[in-house]
């Protein structure tokens, strides 16, 4: 999940469709995000890269929708309802997530076991 | 350090390892007797106890009667002490000469034209008479200066001459000459009126004196002041190592100063202690016996002989060894615990002791219902309750001919005058100090002789090896040169000094 700076980025994938939960007064979506480009990469513990300042997931709380829908944790998001989040800052992931009028988020996650998985399918092949 | 040593034969000590027979069997102990005198404790001890062992060496010669050795002894005790003052004597009535002559030939020149031919002198005008109060002053700086610089006790007998005095009195010595030879020739010899040229002349010479005062300054003192080597310093028997920064001086003018250093850095030497690798070693190689099976004239020859047996004793030996080490880190670890009982009981026990003596204030001094005592009264009161338990403690340490009782008990009392705390007081038994801290007659080394394969007045090299040798160990020196420093300046501008913050930031969404 390294990047070269110039060169396009390729990632396996996996589209994730969250439905937004009502709690008391705001939609929830069950997760917690940390990373951005204002941040310090260093101290994620979920990157391969410490370069890497994407959008992370660094919490799923138990049974919210996130985790029903299928995001794991040291997931990266790479899109949210189309719009990139490897080259955001903090604040701008957390507005994109939160949009009162939107109750489902689709967002493009990756992982590294998603790599895996298909790299093995493809040498059954 | 060269010191008198008439009374060296009764207080030289045996230790085990030395074979020499020159020296004559005393008791180990100090006069004053053995620490506590109670016969019933040293029976208890199994440890070396030197005072059992050299009791039953002493044979046939007592504190009052001489044997041959003592003889031979004495003899040479006086031969080398009536040498060296002979040497000392001579350096100093040279030196006093050369200083009479370099004083006095400044006032005769000035005196012999008037006792000469004081009728065609040239009048003495103001500035003349001026030149004598210069004259006068620069005299005295100048034997100030000779007294403070040459005229010191000195510290050392060295083996050899030191070459820069001599090159100094030389020097000296050649400077009066000419100007003797300069003045005999032309003043004298054609008897000059012109006063104020010979007052001039009395003046340079002294001006030069004192220059070549300066020059003695810088050769004699600053010059070695620079550090340029660093000495390694090893004692052979339990490699006690010191390291000193030496200027550029000779090697026996750096031995001086090693002596000097060894006094107060290294830790008095302890024979006792010494024993136990040897016996060690003697214990495991004893028990091997070889026998020779091919018999003498076998197959190998003599010499294929003995290197058959050297070699089989040392495979054997290093078998043996495995089990050695066992006993060793036991024997090691008892040892250590036996120490630190002894030393807790000794501790508290002293602390006891120094809680009864009370310091009396003026006032209470003058209505005196108790006995006062002086510190000795006073330390001889609380010594017997803590005697015990110091001299197990110095035993287990094997420290225990280090001290006397005497001397403890004035140390005690030397404690109590300076209100010192009981820990204060048994520092000096619970750590071995350096050898300042005994007695003059426990400095076991006081004769030194420098070992050196390059001449002992050449300077300082570096890889430079030499011993300083006594009779009980060796000191070996190493010199190391004090490599060249080369400092670079990196220059940071106090305002570039500038921080950010970098978080990581988790919102829940």
């Amino acid at each position: 999940m390294s990047f070269i700076p110039g060169q396009p980025v390729s990632a396996v994938v996996q589209r994730i469709e969250i439905h937004k939960l009502y709690e008391g007064d705001n939609l929830i979506l069950g997760f917690s995000i940390g990373g951005g480009i204002d941040q310090d990469p260093t101290q994620n513990p979920f990157s391969e890269d410490k370069t890497d300042k994407g959008i992370y997931v660094t919490r799923v709380s138990k049974g919210g929708p996130a985790e029903v829908a299928g995001l794991r944790l040291g997931d990266k998001i790479m899109q949210v309802n189309g719009w990139d989040m490897t080259m955001v800052t903090h604040d701008q992931a957390r507005k994109k997530l939160t949009k009162k009028n939107e109750d489902v988020v689709r967002l493009l996650v990756t992982r590294k076991s998603l790599e895996e998985t298909v790299r093995q399918s493809m040498m059954q092949h | 350090m060269f010191l008198r040593e008439r009374s060296r034969d009764r207080h030289k000590s045996l230790s085990k390892e030395s074979s020499r027979s020159e020296k004559s069997v005393t008791i180990n102990a100090p006069p004053e007797g053995p620490l506590l005198g109670n016969q019933s404790v040293r029976g208890e001890e199994v440890q070396d106890d030197n005072w059992g062992e050299t009791t039953t060496a002493v044979t046939g010669t007592s504190e009052h009667s001489l044997s041959q050795e003592d003889i031979v002894c004495i003899s040479k005790d006086l031969d080398d002490s009536v040498g060296l003052d002979c040497k000392h004597y001579l350096n100093v009535a040279l030196s006093v000469i050369l200083g009479l002559v370099v004083l006095l030939t400044p006032l005769a020149f000035l005196i012999l034209p008037h006792l000469l031919w004081p009728d065609r002198l040239r009048a003495c005008g103001t500035a003349c008479e001026g030149l004598f109060i210069s004259v006068a002053f620069k005299l005295l700086i100048l034997l100030l200066a000779v007294w403070a610089l040459f005229f010191r006790p000195p510290r050392a007998g060295l083996p050899r001459i030191f070459i820069f005095q001599a090159l100094l009195a030389t020097l000296v010595l050649l400077f009066v000459l000419s100007y003797w030879l300069f003045y005999g020739v032309r003043i004298l010899d054609s008897q000059d009126e012109d006063y104020q040229g010979i007052v001039q002349y009395a003046v340079s010479l002294v001006d030069a004196l004192l220059f070549i005062h300066y020059l003695a300054v810088v050769l004699l003192e600053l010059r070695q002041l620079q550090p340029f080597f660093s000495l390694c310093v090893t004692r052979s028997t339990d490699g006690a190592t010191q390291h000193y920064n030496l200027g550029q001086l000779s090697i026996q003018r750096a031995a001086v100063v090693i002596l000097e250093n060894y006094y107060k850095d290294f830790p008095v030497h302890n024979p006792a202690i010494l024993t136990a690798s040897k016996s060690r070693t003697t214990k495991h190689l004893a028990g091997l016996k070889v026998y020779n099976v091919d018999g003498p004239g076998g197959n190998n020859g003599a010499a294929g002989i003995a290197q058959s047996q050297s070699r089989a004793m040392i495979a054997a030996a290093a078998r043996r060894r495995d089990s050695s080490h066992n006993e060793l880190y036991y024997e090691e670890a008892e040892h250590e615990r036996r120490v630190r009982k002894r030393r807790a009981r000794l501790v508290v026990a002293v602390e006891e002791a120094f809680t009864h003596i009370h310091r009396m204030q003026e006032a209470e001094q003058k209505k005196a219902s108790v006995d006062v005592m002086d510190p000795r009264e006073a330390a001889q009161a609380i010594f017997p309750s803590m005697a015990r338990a110091l001299q197990k403690y110095l035993r287990t340490t094997r420290q225990q001919h280090l001290h006397s009782m005497e001397s403890i008990q004035q140390h005690l009392a030397f404690c109590i005058t300076n209100n010192m705390t009981p820990k204060a007081f048994l520092e000096s038994y619970l750590t071995t100090g350096p050898t300042l801290q005994y007695g003059k007659d426990r400095w076991l080394a006081r004769h030194w002789t420098l070992v050196s394969e390059a001449s002992v007045t050449s300077g300082l090299k570096d890889g430079t090896i030499f011993l300083l040798k006594c009779i009980d160990f060796n000191l070996v020196v190493t010199t190391k040169k004090i490599p060249y420093i080369q400092l670079a300046e990196e220059f940071i501008d106090p305002k570039s000094h500038k921080f950010v913050l970098r978080l990581q930031s988790e919102t829940s969404v």
